[in-house]
């Protein structure tokens, strides 16, 4: 039981990784002049919309926590609708927060506000995919003994590390090193 | 444990930073007096002869000059010898040079040009117009702006009808301002951009030479030195460079006249990594040329370039052109370019002139030095004294031998040439006098005052940790006075007393007595904890996580000391601070959460399973993170900018009101800056009504109710004329003269009262006593009841006492002897809150009108935070509520840093708000203290105001014990059964924890400050070499050091405020007592 959980999870994740480098590496033999520094908005885009893709198939494919109970089509609707609007209530979050934690509130709105979506799909997603939309529970999984399965145990991590990372790329922001890569953490 | 060892205890804490830094400042900070007196052309120092027009002093000997400054042009890179077998990338490429001397031996010289350190180029600049030494700190320049003020060359100059034409640099158009005919300035700031600067200066150079508009050219070329920070001196691009300025020296060779002097030099050299700053010996070893296309010199040149310090260049090229050597000049000219054409005697003659009148000159400035400042010591100087009498009596007897025609020809040359040793002995003796006093770092000091510091941080840290053990400071005290006594007995014995050795010694002595006795004591207190029951049963994983406990809020403050290390981050340290506040906030609330305590436990009652519920307190935990987070995105708009941030706006606000032009935006500022003036005071006079403190009658609360106000409208009014324009009211404006220093001052005044008043009665209490008087019934009278007005009395007597035991009977059993205090539960926060907002409206009035916005939000950012902070603590359900955690502390602190610049300030000494110094006078200052005090008070406002109302951390607590409860009382009869809340009293319950625990807070609040000072003086230790130490890190390290030494006596005040309140509150006990 635990050796395929364990299975499960991995593929799920290096499906994950291997979305984001394709997500990088795929669209410029579509797209004219693409670069992840140069047309940053854009790669933006693309991975966000890919990891969704990605996250929602591997949800309906791997289903790690599986309802015992069966429910209608309507509820099911409104399960949908429901974790839309969850998804956007935590871009609007990200964003504020971003916005409260220094970034430029009309300049470059478009990066802050595509920022807090990737960073929404990284943390949010996975949220409702995992446990739905169903705030007690992420409550629950994000303290100190509320991990119950491997798959919490996951989510945990990797939100964990998405927070932080973003946290950690507002670091280089101040360097005067003068690189092409600093503008793409400003937004970050 | 009581009142006096705790602020003793701190008060010894904090000398020994203090110790630490005047330690490390004496051998960091070279300090040096500017004197404001130029040189004039006449009187002249030289003996009355005919000189022709446009000489002073000396008669000139060139018309015009070209100064070619190669920034970092090191001497080895000058320097050729065709025997090199392989040439490094730097060596052998100024050619030209090479070739000029060796073809016109008597036309062209190359010089050993030795820098003096701080080897930066803007000092470098400097020292070489001034001709002086110039220090990190001239005391008495001018710190609004670079410019220089002390007399100069170019000042000579344009005092004197020449003209200067500069190109390059832009930091001469900051040190110059408005002295050049002509300039061409390219910006200099890029340390990778090596070309722009060059190529323009090749631009413009020759059609400006061969133009001819001009008397001092001077071009000054960065490539070099910006090739050596990118690559260093061995590399292919720095040959480059260098052949890039051969060529130009060649090509401008031909395009030189006759009458023209050409100067090559190097401002200073570098290591091998390419940096410079400092005093070693690559750093300061610089090139020197000298050309001209008439004859310079009469001998051929010596086997070994000569050494020449730099500042010789100043009083040599000031007598060549024909002008007065600038006033604070110390160099000596060189003596080479003075020899002329003639025999021998006529050229030592020449030279002894002009060496007459540099001693003269230096004689002069050392004179007026030693009036203005006591740094140079006394007997050297009148040794000095001595030599330049003698020299110069020996110079007037041998020029009237000479003009008598006394001498025979080989006496005469030895005389001459003795004369000029003298002349030359105390010109160096001068000099060297002056170089160490102001122009060596001490390196064993500075790393002497880094440990000390270290260990002062170390001591706070042990100490606040020890606090709980009470019994601990009695003892400590005696191994202290060892110290103190032995650190005195050796500062005496090591010599002169100076008085920052003796202190030095004792802070480091009784230190090491602290160290040993706390070692000392510690079996016995391993013995103590292992009784205690709690922390045996503790499992080895539980102790490992006590420890890790603070490890969250220190590792914050450790990003915050290392973002110091980084010239970027400090110079963007104004948005550094709120982003790890915020972090810091956000991170205390998740760990909050992470533990579960802001959901109750599944298992609660009453609640369905596998639902978790919302503590009760979180949700107004969450609203203070969001408005903390609010507060501190909206102190960002109160910036002000460094210059070194390109693309930045200063805050609009940090503009006076007058500066307005619409009439309309300036009424609607004005209305908003007064609103949150009343909403201040409304605030504060709500806070204090709500814990009943607003009704009693002494008079601090009445000058709360009627003063507050008072000041406010003072404030307006302040602001109201201030911001008025002009020219309007042409005949009242003798009257608004008058208001715009009577309103500051009655704000002055009435703050002063309201201070001395918390002083003199700090206790807000209003007590109801309706106990009944003790004591006989009747009062007995004397002698026989004889008359009826004494039977009348008795009867009336007992008629009361009976009435009033009915009374009390019928009120109700237990209460029959109650005093109700209202307002005896906060009285602690009260004198402090009242002081805080009085300090508050006093900064307030040193600021621009706007900047009162921000101080609102200071006061709603301390609230939310101290908010944030007990809830914090009765959510995690701290058994200890006297014990302030590290969060809390660390965050006062960072908001602290995040105020000083939300008021507008930045470590920069540009950013100083030097009208401050103005409030509420008129221009006439007697004294220097005042205005000190006054833009003192204004740069750290913020230190002030979070490091008074640091003893709140432990105070909040106790106060929001009770929230939403009206009943404010207390019992005085110890048979009342019913719980009362006690709030604050619960601090004179445990009257020795209560002092302990101040303490300790203290203490961590100065390890919080002493780490940032620490890492600051790191940085300058360490980073002395650095590019931007004079201009980043040492004003960073000035202004922290300052606000320590604010903060520290701050904290102090307000601990002793708050042990004042406490004798009062125990006097008032006592009064209470008797009745």
């Amino acid at each position: 039981m635990k050796d395929t959980e364990i299975k499960k999870l991995l593929f799920a994740h290096v499906f994950c990784v291997v979305s984001i480098i394709l997500s990088t590496v795929i669209p410029s033999f579509f797209l004219e002049n693409f670069s992840v520094l140069g047309t940053h908005l854009t790669w933006l885009c693309i991975c966000s919309a890919c990891v969704t893709t990605v996250n929602i198939f591997l949800y309906i494919i791997v289903k790690p926590n599986p309802s015992s109970k069966r429910s209608s089509f309507a509820h099911k609707i409104s399960r949908f609708l429901k974790c839309c609007i969850y998804f956007f209530m935590s871009c609007i979050v990200f964003h504020g927060i971003t916005v409260l934690y220094g970034a430029p509130l009309i300049q470059s709105v478009l990066e802050t506000f595509l920022f807090a979506v990737l960073l929404s799909t990284f943390t949010t997603l996975n949220c409702l995919c995992m446990l739905g939309p169903n705030i007690q529970a992420w409550i629950r999984v994000f303290s100190k003994n509320g991990a119950m399965s491997i798959w919490d145990n996951s989510l945990q991590i990797t939100t964990m590390c998405s927070i932080v990372g973003a946290w950690l790329g507002a670091f280089p922001i101040p360097l005067d090193w003068d690189r092409p890569w600093q503008n793409f953490c400003s937004e970050v | 444990m009581r009142r006096c060892p705790v602020l003793l205890f701190l008060a010894w804490a904090g000398f020994l930073f203090l110790a630490g830094l005047w330690l490390f400042a004496s051998g960091f900070l070279l300090l040096r007096v500017e004197l404001p007196q130029h040189s004039a052309c006449t009187p002249s120092p030289a003996p009355a002869t005919a000189l022709a027009m446009g000489s002073c002093w000396l008669p000139r000997r060139f018309a015009r000059a070209v100064l070619v400054l190669v920034d970092a042009l090191a001497f080895e890179f000058a320097r050729f010898e065709e025997a090199r077998p392989r040439p490094r990338p730097y060596e052998n490429k100024l050619g030209a040079l090479h070739h000029l001397a060796a073809t016109q031996p008597h036309h062209a010289r190359l010089y050993r040009f030795r820098a003096d350190p701080p080897t930066t180029t803007m000092q470098r600049i400097k020292g070489l117009t001034t001709g002086s030494l110039p220090t990190f700190v001239d005391v008495g320049s001018n710190f609004a702006s670079y410019a220089i003020r002390e007399d100069n060359l170019l000042a000579q100059l344009v005092h004197n009808g020449r003209r200067v034409v500069f190109m390059g640099d832009d930091t001469w158009g900051g040190l110059f301002p408005k002295m050049f005919s002509r300039s061409y300035f390219f910006p200099s700031f890029n340390v990778k951009d090596l070309h722009t600067v060059d190529d323009g200066i090749l631009q413009h150079l020759y059609s400006t030479v061969d133009g001819g508009d001009w008397d001092l050219l001077i071009a000054h070329f960065l490539g070099v030195d910006h090739c050596g920070h990118k690559h260093g001196p061995d590399h292919p691009e720095m040959a480059k460079k260098l052949t890039q300025m051969n060529e130009m020296i060649s090509s401008l060779v031909d395009h030189l006249e006759n009458d023209t002097l050409l100067l090559v030099a190097g401002d200073h050299g570098m290591t091998d990594t390419g940096d410079h700053g400092g005093d070693s010996e690559k750093e300061v070893n610089a090139a020197l040329f000298v050309y001209s296309k008439t004859p310079l010199f009469r001998a051929g040149p010596p086997k070994e370039p000569e050494t020449v310090p730099q500042v010789n260049l100043v009083p040599t090229l000031a007598l060549l052109l024909g002008v007065p050597i600038p006033y604070s000049s110390i160099g000596e000219v060189m003596a080479d370019l003075f020899e002329g054409d003639g025999d021998a005697v006529t050229a030592a003659l020449s030279q002894l002139a002009a060496y007459h009148v540099n001693a003269k000159q230096v004689d002069r400035f050392l004179d007026s030095y030693a009036l203005a400042a006591q740094d140079l010591p006394g007997n050297r100087l009148q040794q000095l004294k001595e030599l330049f009498t003698a020299a110069a009596e020996e110079h007037a007897q041998l020029l009237a031998q000479v003009q008598e025609g006394l001498l025979a020809l080989p006496e005469l040359e030895a005389q001459l040439g003795r004369l000029r040793s003298h002349f030359q002995h105390y010109l160096r003796e001068a000099r060297a006098v002056c170089t160490t006093s102001w122009a060596r770092f001490h390196p064993f000091r500075m790393v002497a005052g880094c440990a000390l510091i270290a260990a002062s941080c170390l001591l706070c840290y042990i100490a606040s940790e020890l606090a709980s053990a009470l019994d601990f400071y009695h003892h400590c005290f005696y191994s202290l006075f060892g110290g103190l006594l032995a650190g005195a007995l050796l500062g005496w014995a090591h010599g002169d007393l100076d008085p920052i050795l003796v202190a030095s010694w004792v802070a480091a002595a009784s230190q090491l007595g602290f160290f040993w006795h706390s070692w000392s004591q510690r079996p016995r207190r391993i013995h103590l904890a292992s009784v205690r029951p709690p922390v045996a049963s503790m499992g080895l994983w539980q102790r490992l996580r006590a420890w890790l406990e603070p490890a969250l809020p220190l590792g914050i403050l450790a990003l915050r000391c290392g973002a110091m290390f980084s010239d970027s981050f400090v110079i963007a340290e104004s948005r550094v601070v709120p982003f790890l506040l915020a972090s810091l906030a956000m991170l205390w609330v998740g760990k909050l959460h992470w533990d579960g305590q802001l959901s109750t436990p599944p298992d609660a009652p009453k609640q369905p399973p596998g639902s978790l519920s919302c503590h009760k307190e979180s949700r107004p935990l969450l609203g203070l993170l969001a408005a903390l987070l609010v507060c501190l995105r909206l102190s960002s708009l109160f910036h002000q900018c460094r210059d070194e941030v390109l693309h930045c706006q200063p805050s609009p606000c940090l503009a006076p009101l007058s500066s307005l032009r619409s009439p309309q935006v300036k009424n609607l500022c004005y209305l908003l800056c007064v609103a949150s003036l009343v909403g201040l005071v409304y605030a504060v006079r709500r806070w204090l009504r709500h814990y009943g403190n607003l009704n009693s009658t002494s008079p601090l609360v009445l000058f709360v109710r009627w003063g507050f106000p008072l000041i406010a409208f003072c404030i307006a009014c302040y602001w109201a004329v201030t911001s008025g324009t002009e020219d309007t009211l042409g005949k009242l404006q003798e009257l608004v003269q008058a208001a715009l220093v009577a309103f500051p001052r009655a704000v002055y005044g009435l703050v002063a009262t309201g201070l001395l008043l918390v002083l003199w009665k700090p206790v807000t209490v209003f007590a109801q006593d309706n106990r009944a008087a003790a004591g006989p019934i009747v009062t007995p009278y004397q002698g026989a009841p004889s008359s009826q007005a004494d039977l009348l009395h008795v009867i009336s007597q007992i008629y009361r006492r009976m009435q009033e035991s009915l009374n009390s009977r019928l009120e109700g059993g237990s209460r029959w002897a109650a005093v109700a205090a209202y307002g005896l539960g906060s009285v602690y926060s009260a004198a402090l809150i009242i002081t805080l907002t009085l300090l508050g409206f006093f900064l307030l009035l040193l600021h621009s009108e706007r900047m009162s916005l921000s101080f609102l939000l200071l006061f709603l950012e301390a609230f939310i935070l101290l908010r944030l902070h007990v809830s914090a603590m009765s959510l995690a359900g701290e058994a200890e509520p006297f014990v302030v955690p590290w969060n809390a502390v660390i965050a006062w602190v960072l908001a602290t840093a995040q105020f000083f610049y939300s008021t507008g300030h930045q470590p920069i000494f540009p950013a100083i708000h030097w009208n401050a110094a103005f409030v509420g006078f008129h221009e006439d200052h007697t004294t220097h203290l005042v205005p000190a005090l006054l833009v003192a008070a204004n740069t750290f406002a913020s230190h002030i105001l979070f490091a008074v109302g640091c003893p709140l951390l432990l105070l909040w607590p106790f106060l929001c014990e009770t929230r939403g409860s009206r009943r404010k009382r207390l019992k005085k009869d110890p048979q009342d059964e019913e719980q009362e809340p006690l709030m604050e009293m619960r601090l004179r319950e445990a009257p020795e924890r209560f002092s302990a625990m101040l303490l300790q807070l203290g203490l961590k609040y100065l390890f919080v400050l002493g780490m940032q000072l620490l890492a600051c003086v790191c940085t300058a230790m360490i980073l002395r070499r650095h590019l931007m130490v004079w201009k980043v890190f040492a004003p960073k390290f000035l202004f922290e050091a300052l606000g320590f030494v604010v903060s520290f006596v701050c904290l102090l005040l307000g601990i002793s405020l708050v042990l004042h309140v406490d004798c009062a509150v125990s006097a008032w006990y006592r009064q209470l007592e008797p009745r």
